[in-house]
């Protein structure tokens, strides 16, 4: 039994708390969300910004931030929308979707700044 | 000029054989492969079919008069050989749509594969594809909601979907069964899924398993903070029955519900699936019973009719074989029917066994799901093969953990990240696989010991029913 490793997860463990596409990996480095941008941008999805206060992550509606940007293809463009949310809104959960307009569901949702756990 | 009654045995291809016939819009199409008995010609047997699964019967009748058979009856169009296969041959036969009812696979299917199959002429005969014409299709309830309003219920976007089916298949009792369940679904899965034997025997009654289960997903949820399901089988002896399991799955506010389409039969199932799209409810679809209908190459159903079949009836999963795991299915043929679950509109490509071009209209698409000895290993090649668009089902590749079920799960959903991650990066998944996965579990240790435990495991049979694609 030694060498097993137990499960750490719990109600009490506020890290415990997951928010779906790539939240079992590491927190993304600058260069890993400058390529996720860049795949979103090469699928012809429109970039979009949305954050929460992490405690009220788990329902559909995250707040916008602004309008999602259609038609925007420069990545640095929205590398730049995106730390200003984060700038804006310290401690939230930041995710960056590309909306697919023609299945009219996101093609890509991933939390690129995490906020802090609660 | 009015016909005359002449009693007797005819030529069926002198009435059913029709290569002049430019088959319309609205025909229903079918292609079969005929393995005749010997010193039959082609035509007559293709005549025969197109006869037996419309209007023909064996003899003459004077009623044949008192309608326009010439309006109503099959029409044998074209005939084709199998390449690398003179045993046999492709018969296409065009239908009149009035000949079905509106909305009834059940109609189509007691048609096309009726009485037809045990005709004497024939030494065997093989549904190979149907073009339904898009006026039928919309005549038909499909899915109850589709890929698009799944992943909004469930909140799952830009990847696969990981399930798990929970074993024993039998003899658990519901709490531990729940606690089996709980387990995957904390470490990481969407969904985890009743065996399909599992209905409601009598070391688990179902209603005792659904209220387990149930509590398992409320506690996953609030403590993941993503949403779960188990998809409850309410497979049942009578429709009725199925119908009770069906409302109480609801009523406890469970997503998600299973059929086994086949055993289950086809007119409980689309009574199903119209009841979950009234009610919002997801709705998988196991397929017990498809092997001995499409397994052999010369005689029954080809799996791409009873996908078509399922679509029309209703189902939001259905299960496609992996391509890699412990299960029949040669990669081309698989593709094409995972096609025909997903997309709305599929081109004929014979590389993929697809024999008619099929519109589906307005009709959401099915996922696919892959289930059946796969395992961490396998993910790269079964994010590169499926896409986003499918449920990757992790049964004994979860639960076979060293550590326990939570562990497994984690494993596969950090895998499953992993190539995700990687494949939007513009790495190729097949290839770089191992260096992937490898990278991924550094920061896993959940998935370090999967890929220490499944490592040597491989499944390398050849495929019984291959494509028809050697040339002579």
């Amino acid at each position: 039994m030694s060498d097993m490793q137990d499960y750490n997860s719990s109600l009490g463990d506020a890290a415990s708390r997951k928010f779906e596409t790539f939240s079992y990996l590491p927190a993304m480095s600058a260069e890993q969300i400058r390529t996720q941008i860049e795949y979103i941008v090469s699928k012809g999805w429109n970039p979009s910004i949305e954050h929460t206060e992490p405690q009220n992550a788990s329902g559909s509606y995250w707040y916008m931030w602004k309008l999602p940007m259609f038609g925007e293809t420069d990545v640095d463009a929205i590398l730049a929308e995106c730390e200003a949310c984060k700038k804006a809104h310290p401690g939230n959960h930041v995710r960056l979707l590309g909306l697919d307009n023609f299945a009219q569901c996101a093609g890509a949702s991933m939390v690129i700044f995490r906020g802090d756990a609660v | 000029m009015a016909k005359t009654y002449d009693a007797g045995v005819k030529e069926y291809r002198e009435t059913y054989w029709m290569p002049e016939y430019t088959p319309k819009e609205t025909d229903l199409l079918a292609c079969f492969k005929v393995t005749p008995q010997e010193g039959v010609p082609r035509e007559e047997v293709a005549a025969a079919v197109a006869a037996e699964s419309s209007t023909g019967t064996w003899t003459t009748v004077w009623t044949d008069l008192l309608t326009d058979l010439d309006y109503y009856k099959g029409r044998a169009y074209a005939i084709e050989d199998v390449p690398g296969d003179d045993t046999c041959f492709y018969a296409f036969i065009a239908y009149p749509i009035d000949l079905f009812e509106e909305g009834s696979v059940v109609n189509v299917l007691t048609s096309l594969v009726g009485n037809v199959f045990g005709f004497k002429a024939l030494r065997a005969l093989r549904l190979e594809d149907i073009r339904f014409p898009v006026a039928y299709v919309m005549t038909c309830n499909g899915p109850p909601q589709g890929i698009q309003v799944e992943r909004d219920i469930m909140n799952k976007y830009g990847r696969p979907l990981l399930g798990c089916t929970i074993k024993p298949k039998l003899g658990l009792s519901a709490k531990n069964y729940g606690r089996a369940c709980y387990e995957g679904l904390r470490g990481g899965l969407d969904f985890t899924k009743d065996d399909e034997n599992v209905n409601s025997q009598p070391f688990m009654r179902w209603r005792h398993r659904f209220d387990f289960v149930m509590e398992a997903i409320h506690k996953a949820e609030a403590e993941t903070g993503e949403r779960k399901g188990h998809y409850l089988n309410v497979t049942a002896p009578t429709s009725d029955e199925m119908m009770r399991r069906a409302e109480y799955a609801k009523e406890i506010g469970a997503p998600i519900i299973m059929h086994d389409y086949l055993t289950g039969g086809l007119s409980a199932n689309t009574q199903l699936a119209q009841w979950c799209q009234d009610n919002g409810m997801l709705l998988h679809i196991h397929r017990a019973m498809h092997a001995v209908l499409d397994r052999n190459p010369h005689h029954g159903i080809h799996f791409r009719v009873l996908t078509k079949v399922l679509r029309l009836s209703g189902g939001d999963h259905l299960h496609s074989g992996t391509v890699v795991g412990k299960l029949e299915g040669d990669r081309d043929a698989t593709l094409g029917w995972i096609d025909i679950m997903r997309d709305s509109y599929v081109k004929e490509d014979r590389s993929r066994g697809i024999f008619f071009d099929q519109d589906w209209g307005a009709m959401p698409g099915v996922l696919p799901v892959a289930s059946g000895g796969i395992h961490v290993w396998h993910m790269p090649a079964l994010v590169s093969i499926f896409g986003d668009d499918s449920v990757l089902q992790f049964g004994g590749g979860t639960l076979g953990h060293p550590w326990g079920n939570a562990a497994g799960a984690a494993a596969n959903r950090v895998a499953v990240e992993a190539c995700v991650e990687a494949r939007n990066s513009g790495r190729e998944l097949e290839k770089e696989g191992k260096d992937i996965l490898t990278n991924a579990a550094k920061s896993s240790p959940e998935l370090k010991a999967a890929m220490e435990t499944w490592k040597e495991i491989k499944f390398e049979f050849d495929t019984v029913d291959k494509l028809d694609v050697s040339h002579k």
